[in-house]
């Protein structure tokens, strides 16, 4: 029987209920010290003068480390990690010191201690449509072209019967994940071994050898188990570079987490966004010209482009069709990935569009996606390898009890509750990297699989586990998994939605080499390994469109007096090949929806020019979602084949689920109320004023 | 024990404190800078890291443990304050070897993710499960002049200080009520 497909509890369950999963700082260590970041109060400037002796003085502080006496690391590709080596300030939060003593409290009160003079000049920290800095990058995350043409908008959009015109406005949006960045770092004889907490321990690993100017085998990086990451932890962030240079400075090991309030800006954010949409359509609702212009941010140190209007290319089909992309430079911390960078904001704004359309032509928000379906990516002019969105938008529909759905707005009423439904497309892409693994016949029988892959909590342990068994042609039982330590076999980041579809390939070619090695059956003597790159398979794969598709229903209730929004009810079905394991798959698509409906109502970081920082950078005034919110929330999935992917049949789930959801929640609550919220979040202040309601 | 030896040598006798804590049954007696919460002492002085922390700020609620039965904050608390006091963490919710119901109901709902937020919500959902037996009302309870009966609104609401950026939420419901009733 296939493991793959079957529902097993996660393998690492009982040590996250009883308490004894290790996280980064966790870990005992003999003399540990503790570090502390020592944030700018600044936006932009020179330090001029670092006083650290009342610092010092404090009792238990061992250090202070600054740009005038940290140790020196190279310069590497992420410049916002060269921490400590200039005495310039490009971002109000920036790490400009780090207290290093024998106990949290000294380590945190030396920080308080620190006196640091600048000389501050005038900062730009807000992003506009108009702002004089917008310039158009080389290319978008990760490497999309920034614009692209098919057709004539102009003309198309002049010559079509129905139009629409609208503009959406999301803020700064920030991760987040439940354990803050965190790392305990010890050097050894000229080796630095650190526990971490990011989605990738190669990736770290090579971050770290490269700024310290070490061979990659004297780095190691061991991530067990992680708090969550959301793509805040995709590449090495400040708190890993920090607790290494501290470590090496006092010459004892360092245990250095980063506050709630530091997680916002320094380690990322999801840019804000401005969106102008126009959709054209026939009197039947047939798209015939699309262009989407989106505007967001970077800092003055490293170019992030958010590859906003890429979801556009690839969604619907139209003859005329015009993307764009502009960045504005900003005196801010480096955005960063954040769940479908890219399709989660540019998702809300499109599927809005969409629901704006149906409205405007008259069709119901649903037949109007099918009929603008297409089997040819309308941007790389090949056939999809698979794509079941209408077969999302049906079955859900179905599920979701749409049919019949009267269109006018504000026409159901329960008590003082004004009841809304509303619905979106979702569509991220199925990709794969190359990775490495070893899988191992052990004399007792036992097989023992090696892959550097990383369990953010997605459940990647377990289902690597299961498609080892399956690719070994043994009972799950008979094999042990090992991931999240830079020892075992490179592997790539668990970010992209392409976490399984990677680390498997490798896992399932190493399982064959194995079997292939094993030929005459039965236990080895000896231990036997194999081992798979998968460099050159993935590497030769035929470019071709791969994507997941989903479609999201939402059921709202506004309160008529205070235009309070609620989720009565939350759908989505999904088509993302082959699903591994139900039960962690089922969690993850959940906590993506949920994540959208966060986005939909609650969060928003609000920055205040005067001093250039969001000033809710904490979890009492930064708003998730939580238990309370949520209702009732299902996911369901097709059983989709599609043999073009990769071994395991797999496209990524980690991110569709967030994709979407926004924009369904936001049409729900047109529905509701009539009233279009064009900029999130949709609270109440923004309802209880327009006419009409309340 | 991870940086006791150093620790207790720099720590300014003036502004530390003897404190005798019963920790999941077992009596504790450490010297603490005065500054040191709750929260810090389990992690670092008692190698007790199941109590997370996610903000140290009382806004996230993986810190829950079990002050006394109550279900409490731990960041929020110096530790001095709780002298002669009972604290139980994740780690001693059931015997060793063992699974409290609630924690075997959160495996089979697969109600945590990263883990990271589990271990307070496991403690905030044992000290809630206690509050409604005592028929403490909560926010949402209608008739306040009967018990409040354990409905997914009120395990929804009484776990909304417990913060899961994961967002397990309803399968923590599924399995609160689930432990709840076994």
């Amino acid at each position: 029987m296939s493991t793959v497909g079957q529902a097993y509890p996660r393998l690492e369950g009982r040590e996250k209920v009883t308490g004894t999963a290790r996280y980064a700082v966790e870990y005992p260590v003999d003399g540990v010290t503790y570090g502390w970041a020592v944030p700018s109060t600044v936006v932009r400037g020179r330090i001029t003068r670092v006083d650290t002796t009342p610092a010092l003085a404090s009792p238990g502080v061992l250090a202070v480390l600054h740009h005038g006496n940290a140790p020196r690391i190279a310069p590497g590709q992420q410049p916002e990690l060269w921490l400590l080596q200039e005495p310039l300030v490009h971002y109000r939060g920036e790490y400009v010191a780090v207290v290093v003593a024998t106990s949290l409290e000294a380590a945190r009160e030396g920080a308080r201690l620190v006196r640091i003079d600048y000389d501050a000049g005038p900062h730009s920290t807000v992003l506009t449509d108009d702002h004089p800095g917008l310039y158009k990058p080389d290319h978008v995350n990760p490497s999309y072209p920034t614009d692209t043409a098919e057709g004539d908008f102009d003309a198309g959009y002049a010559a079509a019967p129905v139009r629409v015109d609208a503009t959406y406005r999301t803020p700064a949006y920030h991760n987040n994940p439940m354990e803050p960045h965190a790392t305990t770092a010890q050097w050894r004889d000229g080796r630095l071994l650190v526990h971490d907490s990011n989605q990738g321990a190669s990736s770290v690993q090579a971050t770290l050898a490269e700024l310290f100017e070490l061979p990659p085998e004297s780095v190691r990086v061991v991530a067990q188990h992680v708090g969550g990451g959301f793509g805040s932890k995709g590449y090495a962030k400040a708190a890993v570079v920090l607790a290494a240079l501290a470590a090496r400075h006092v010459d004892r090991p360092v245990k250095l987490a980063l506050t709630r309030q530091q997680l916002f800006g320094p380690i990322g954010y999801r840019t804000p966004t401005i969106q102008r949409v126009r959709l054209a359509a026939d009197t039947d609702g047939r798209l015939t010209a699309i262009c989407h212009d989106a505007i967001s941010q970077t800092s003055t140190i490293h170019e992030f482009a958010e590859q906003t209007a890429v979801y556009t290319r690839s969604m619907y089909a139209a003859p005329h069709r015009r993307t764009t992309h502009r960045l504005a430079r900003l005196d801010v911390p480096t955005p960063f990935w954040m769940r479908a960078p890219g399709e989660c904001p540019g998702a809300y704004a499109l599927e809005s569009a969409m629901d704006e359309l149906a409205v405007a032509v008259g069709i119901d928000p649903v037949e109007l996606r099918i009929r603008n379906d297409t089997d040819i990516d309308p941007d790389q002019g090949q056939p999809f390898t698979s794509r079941n969105l209408v077969a999302c938008l049906r079955d859900g529909a179905q599920r979701f009890g749409w049919a019949g759905r009267d269109p006018s707005p504000r026409a159901r009423r329960d008590g003082r509750w004004l009841i809304g439904t509303g619905v979106a497309g979702s569509s991220y892409p199925a990709r794969a990297r190359p990775s490495s693994a070893t899988a191992t016949a052990r004399p007792d029988g036992s097989f023992l699989v090696r892959v550097n892959a990383t369990d953010i909590g997605t459940g990647a342990r377990t289902a690597i586990w299961q498609v080892a068994a399956d690719a070994l042609g043994v009972p799950p039982e008979r094999v042990e998994i090992r991931i999240g330590d830079s020892a075992l076999p490179t592997a790539p980041v668990a970010g992209g939605s392409m976490g399984t579809s990677s680390w498997s390939w490798a896992v399932i070619r190493a399982a064959e080499a194995l079997r292939e090695k094993l030929r005459d059956g039965g236990p080895p003597t000896d231990e036997v390994t194999a081992e798979a790159d998968t460099a050159e398979e993935v590497g030769g794969q035929p470019t071709r469109p791969r994507y997941a598709y989903g479609a999201q229903f939402v059921e709202v209730r506004v309160d008529a007096d205070t235009g309070e929004v609620r989720l009565n009810r939350m759908l989505g079905v999904f088509a993302a090949g082959r699903v591994v394991n139900p039960t962690t798959a089922r969690s993850q698509l959940i906590g993506g929806m949920t994540m959208g409906l966060s986005m939909a109502l609650h969060e928003e970081g609000l920055l205040d020019e005067r001093y250039g920082d969001w000033v809710n950078h904490d979890l009492a005034t930064y708003h998730i979602t939580g238990c309370a919110d949520v209702e009732s929330i299902e996911a369901y999935w097709l059983d989709e084949r599609d043999d073009e992917l990769n071994p395991a049949g797999v496209k990524g789930i980690g991110e569709i689920g967030i994709v979407g959801a926004a924009a369904a929640v936001a049409n729900a609550v047109h529905h509701a109320t009539g009233v279009r919220i064009r900029e999130l979040p949709i609270r109440l202040d923004k309802l209880v004023g327009v006419s009409g309601l309340a | 024990m991870q940086g006791g030896p150093e620790n207790t040598t720099t720590i300014d006798e003036r502004h530390s404190s003897r404190v005798t804590v019963e920790v999941n049954g077992v009596s504790r007696e450490v010297t603490l800078d005065n500054r040191t919460t709750l929260l810090d002492t389990l992690r670092e002085h008692l190698d007790l890291t199941g109590a997370k922390k996610g903000c140290d700020h009382g806004q996230c609620g993986s810190c829950t443990v079990l002050l006394d039965g109550r279900r409490v904050k731990s960041c929020l608390i110096f530790a001095v304050t709780v002298d002669g006091r009972s604290v139980v963490t994740v780690e001693g919710l059931a015997g060793p070897d063992e699974l409290s119901p609630l924690q075997a109901a959160f495996i089979a709902h697969d109600a945590f993710q990263c883990g990271y937020c589990t271990p307070g919500q496991l403690c905030s959902a044992r000290g809630m499960l206690d509050e409604v037996s005592r028929g403490w009302p909560s926010a949402v309870t209608g008739d306040l002049s009967t018990p409040a009966a354990l409905t997914d609104a009120e395990i929804r609401e009484r776990m909304a200080g417990n913060l899961c950026r994961c967002a397990a939420y309803p399968h923590i419901v599924a399995a609160v009520r689930e432990a709840a009733s076994s």
